[in-house]
């Protein structure tokens, strides 16, 4: 009886000091994931997430100051990679999602004031005083800065234009007989 | 005209899982039917109910999970699960027996993990299993075989009292082969080789006439069946060749060098449900490798696992432990083996180019 | 010499369809009369977007050159008739979504007169290969088979990677297709000569045609046309669904596979289709570029199946009603074969380049039926001509995880051929699967060059700003320096004009001082 205790308390004593000794000894500094976060965010600097530009989101999102879905321009599939990364599961059924948009002038009401494209963070406004803007497509990244700073609302914000170069085929419809459209009764109204 | 989004093919084979089901269970009729034959009214009661009883729980968990039952039903996956576990029953097993084991298969062995072609383990087996090891002595008591309009076989109602109450039953219990042999092995040689020698391959392996799980005893016609559903393409020949090799070569090693205690190669392949588990239980899709080669080596592994158990584990038939020991390592054999891609060599690396790896 | 030996072995990969090709395929070419209006969109091919050269109302003859080429990977578009531009803009397209490519509207006059001023190579074997190329290229041909691949660009690759075995493939494997049996059997000294011309123009030593031996009557028109010319040799192949996939018909014709992240030429063949033959055969000898084919109008809901030659642009509608319109409403209308075409949202699309079938199919045959759940039954694994595992793709495309079906599984492998959802007893659309899984990470890809591009936006812009705003300050203190220098200057002259004023009124003192 008494060795059998003896034996177990050495025994747990023993494993323990390894243990302690192991996980002092063979600590894994735990890597900085903020640049990796910076990285993965538009880089825009677009400020919609209400923190100082994308690195302070990365470090916000580091610390779980912020959730993953606080970046608009970077939509459902950027909330979906950022929660992969920080391995939190999140429902994302609700985030709004119309897909990347990019801005588009509305020549006929556009009165060449220059102050979108001073807003612009990726210079992907072109003009000059008193000239119609025009829009970048490739350089936008629908940061929303100029639609809120147009003056005569010449500015918004449309999805990407669909090319057949750029087109893909749908996701396939899953596949269960359900007796009710559970589905369809969520997604489309 | 269609203005629906539809993807390429705009053809198709015809090929349908309720067909797939249909063919297997044409192919296991006969050996049913000569099981019928063989052990009268209780076999087909027990049959009855045990299917039965797998249709009513797939339909009530379809329902809890909120599908349409009917479609679903439709494609005969249950009736075949019920099938399976009927035929591997004694056939004058009580009926709650059947009940038992087919609420497990269907409700646990399947609707658990998501229904029809979601289950790791093979949902017969997983039935089988619970009762061999739930209800030992039930799934042991085995009869002769009573043909239908023998002397001693019972008529309706002695058959209905053997399925629901079992009385009447203790009076012609019979001992498998494979059973009979562990049983007197552990007395001593020499009743272990009697039975071994009694054993006749032709009447009572081939042909059918001993004392056996219903639906397992005819070798002859499961052999049919299996040929029938090789020639249909519904199975390959990786996953019977596999198992029948798994079991008979290390037996007939194992029999030379150990003849008395040892059964030979024909009572191996006829004297317990090996043909009718390599035919129709180790080909069963959901739970075995998704490869041609993976499922040699599933094939290959159920078979040895199961003659480890025969000659040297405490049961005396291991089919269904050793075809789920073999479901649960699945995913590692379908992770391990796969086939070579076009362009590519076995690791995955892209074939050099033509004259030389040059860049 | 038997070198087709070894093709009595059925390969193992592929199904094996009903193959649907009567009556269409026994039939006699038929020739479309000219609707009023051809719609040629700029993009039949793969690569640039061709530039038009014409203007809105100019008059163009038959062949005369409409959009040039733009890029290196491109073809131009040519007049299909005689008539006169009167739009240039967006038109139907084939595309399966129904978008709108731009394009170039021609109204036909009638006439169908070609341009004089083409003219083939009077002897192209003593010619320069390059000219041979350059005829090809100015042609506008592209893969006829349906890849739309210039075809020039690969005559350049062949030669450049001395490729030493021509493929011409005839496989033509799709059911219902018969355009290409139909083109070797009624033009098979054309498609020879056209297969010995590439041959010469990449400096290939051999010309191997893989027919599949389901079309015994072409096979025979093509040994006859071959008569006389060594290095051709014509080869039936297995009847075998995707035979006409470049990778297979290597495989089976010079027992070598294509690397997996090569190309053909990397087994050192190249191949090309029998119209694509064909379409250099009339580019080289009679100058004339690419603007019409052979194309199948077939399905059970077509009353008069058969092969049409037909101008480029004219639209479906117009090929349907010239085999006797429909019996029915069709269940589905598919451009190409039923094993990869794509559904067509509209009869108003027009033929291109790339067009081998049109089909006007029935519920029945289209084989729509409701998916159920995988039961992991592997026959999608044996029909694989690939060696892929396609339902263990399609279960992880299923859950999400796109990047494990590509990377683990091979998913960029695919070929796309159908074989495993035309086998699939549980009906599940594994190719849509694929091909969405295809476009979401091709899709990802873009998304992620657009953000490294944004990223060097926004640090261009920064340092833009940076710059200015020194540039600014540097202005400034600039400014600032002058007008310092400005004051410093003026007091400085001030402070001296006192000075000389006091020095001025001393002296006066000194000299009043001096006086008194």
């Amino acid at each position: 009886m008494l060795l059998a205790l003896a034996a177990l308390t050495t025994l747990g004593l023993g494993l323990g000091l390894l243990l302690g000794t192991a996980a002092r000894l063979l600590k894994v500094e735990a890597e900085p994931i903020t640049a990796e976060l910076e990285a993965m965010l538009p880089g825009s600097q677009c400020g919609q997430c209400g923190f100082p530009g994308c690195a302070g989101a990365a470090a916000a999102l580091a610390d779980g100051r912020a959730p993953v879905t606080l970046c608009p321009p970077g939509g459902r599939d950027l909330a979906q990679r950022l929660a992969e990364r920080l391995g939190v599961s999140v429902d994302l059924s609700g985030m709004a999602d119309a897909g990347p948009r990019i801005a588009a002038v509305d020549e006929s009401i556009c009165i060449g004031c220059t102050r979108c494209f001073k807003v612009c963070p990726t210079d992907a406004i072109v003009g000059a005083v008193k000239q119609i803007h025009a829009v970048i497509r490739d350089a936008c990244t629908g940061c929303s800065k100029c639609v809120d700073i147009c003056p005569t609302e010449s500015l918004h914000l449309i999805p990407i234009p669909v090319t057949p170069q750029t087109w893909a085929w749908p996701k396939p419809a899953h596949t269960p007989v359900l007796a009710k459209p559970v589905l369809a009764d969520a997604g489309c109204h | 005209m269609s203005s629906v989004l539809v993807h390429a093919p705009h053809a198709h084979s015809g090929a349908g899982v309720g067909g797939v089901m249909a063919t297997v269970m044409l192919a296991l009729a006969p050996a049913t039917a000569f099981g019928f034959w063989a052990f009268g009214w209780p076999a087909i009661y027990l049959w009855t109910v045990t299917v039965l009883a797998c249709v009513l729980t797939e339909a009530v968990c379809l329902k809890w999970r909120g599908q349409h039952a009917l479609p679903r039903l439709a494609d005969g996956s249950a009736i075949l699960t019920g099938w399976l576990l009927a035929v591997s029953l004694p056939p004058w097993a009580p009926a709650w027996l059947g009940v038992v084991g087919a609420v497990a298969a269907i409700a646990l062995g399947k609707q658990v993990f998501g229904g029809l072609g979601q289950n790791p383990f093979n949902p017969a087996m997983v039935g089988r299993v619970l009762l061999l090891i739930a209800f030992p002595v039930e799934m042991t008591t085995w009869v002769a075989p009573h043909p239908l309009g023998s002397s001693g076989a019972p008529d309706l109602w002695a058959a209905a009292g053997i399925t629901l109450g079992g009385n009447g039953y203790d009076a012609v219990t019979s001992a498998s082969l494979l059973g009979g042999f562990k049983t007197e092995l552990t007395r001593g040689v020499e009743g272990a080789s009697a039975i071994a020698h009694a054993f006749a391959p032709l009447s009572n392996g081939l042909a059918g006439m001993r004392a056996g799980s219903l639906g397992e005893t005819s070798a002859g016609l499961l052999l049919l069946g299996g040929l029938f559903l090789l020639w249909r393409g519904v199975i390959g020949w990786q996953a019977p060749v596999g198992m029948l090799l798994g079991v008979l070569v290390p037996a007939a090693i194992l029999h030379t060098t150990h003849p008395d205690t040892t059964l030979p190669v024909s009572a191996h392949l006829f004297g317990g449900g090996l043909l009718l588990g390599a035919f129709f239980i180790v080909t069963d899709y959901v739970s075995s490798p998704g490869t041609p080669a993976g499922r040699l080596v599933f094939g290959l592994g159920c078979g040895l696992l199961t003659f480890v158990i025969r000659n040297f584990a405490g049961y005396p038939e291991g089919v269904a432990f050793a075809v789920m020991l073999m479901n649960a390592m699945t995913p590692l054999i379908d992770r391990a083996i796969r086939p070579r891609v076009y362009g590519r060599d076995r690791r995955g690396r892209s074939l050099p180019p033509l004259g030389g790896d040059k860049k | 010499m038997r070198i087709f030996d070894f093709l009595s072995r059925l390969p193992s990969w592929g199904v094996h369809p009903d193959d649907h090709k009567r009556p269409a395929a026994d039939r006699a070419l038929r020739v479309v009369t000219l609707p009023e209006f051809l719609h040629l969109p700029l993009t039949q091919h793969v690569g640039g977007i061709a530039r038009p050269v014409v203007r809105i109302g100019d008059t163009v003859h038959k062949g005369q050159l409409l959009a040039r080429a733009h890029g290196n990977i491109s073809a131009p578009v040519h007049a299909p008739t005689s008539g006169r531009i009167v739009a240039i803009g967006d038109v139907h397209s084939p595309h399966p979504a129904g978008l709108t490519l731009p394009g170039i509207t021609l109204a036909a006059d009638g006439d169908d007169r070609w341009d004089e001023s083409l003219e083939g190579l009077g002897d192209p074997f003593n010619a320069d290969p390059q000219q041979i190329s350059e005829k090809v290229s100015a042609a506008g041909v592209v893969g006829m088979g349906g890849a739309t691949f210039p075809a020039a660009v690969k005559l350049a690759l062949g030669r450049r990677m001395k490729v030493q075995t021509l493929i011409i493939n005839g496989g033509e494997c799709e059911p219902y297709l018969s355009c290409d049996d139909r083109l070797m059997r009624e033009r098979a000294a054309d498609v020879v000569d056209g297969a010995r011309l590439i041959a010469y123009a990449i400096g290939a030593r051999e010309v191997r045609v893989g027919i599949e031996n389901n079309k015994p009557e072409a096979i025979a028109a093509m040994r006859a046309a071959a008569e006389g010319f060594a290095e051709v040799h014509i080869v039936p192949v297995p009847a075998r669904y995707p035979m006409g996939s470049d990778k297979q018909l290597i495989s089976v014709l010079v027992k070598r596979e294509v690397p997996a992240e090569g190309r053909a030429a990397d087994a050192g063949v190249l191949v090309h289709n029998v119209g694509t033959a064909w379409a250099v055969h009339e580019a080289v000898r009679h100058g004339r570029p690419l603007v019409r084919r052979i194309v199948t109008v077939a399905g059970g809901a077509v009353r008069d199946p058969g092969n049409v030659e037909t101008p480029l642009g004219v639209s479906v509608s117009h090929l349907i009603e010239a085999c006797g319109g429909l019996l029915q409403a069709p269940a589905r209308l598919v451009l190409g074969g039923p094993m990869m075409g794509t559904v067509l949202p509209s009869q108003q699309a027009p033929v291109v380049k790339g067009t081998s079938g049109v089909l006007a199919l029935t519920a029945a045959e289209a084989g729509d039926q409701a998916p159920a759940p995988c039961i992991r039954c592997a026959s999608c694994v044996d029909a694989c001509p690939m060696g892929l595992v396609p339902h263990e793709m399609a279960a992880h495309i299923r859950a999400g995880a796109l990047d494990q079906a590509a990377d683990q599984w091979s998913l960029t492998d695919c070929i796309g051929c159908g074989c495993c959802a035309y086998v699939c007893p549980s009906r599940i659309p594994l190719t849509h699967h694929f091909d969405y899984a295809k476009g979401e990470l091709a899709g990802r890809e873009r998304m992620r060059l657009r953000q490294d591009a944004t990223k060097r936006l926004t640090a261009e812009r920064a340092s833009r700003q940076e710059r200015e705003a020194a540039e600014k300050a540097a202005a400034a203190a600039a400014r600032k320096a002058a007008k310092a220098a400005e004051k410093a200057a003026a007091e400085k002259a001030k402070a001296e004009k006192a000075k000389a004023e006091q020095a001025a009124a001393e002296a006066a003192g000194s000299n009043e001082g001096a006086t008194a």
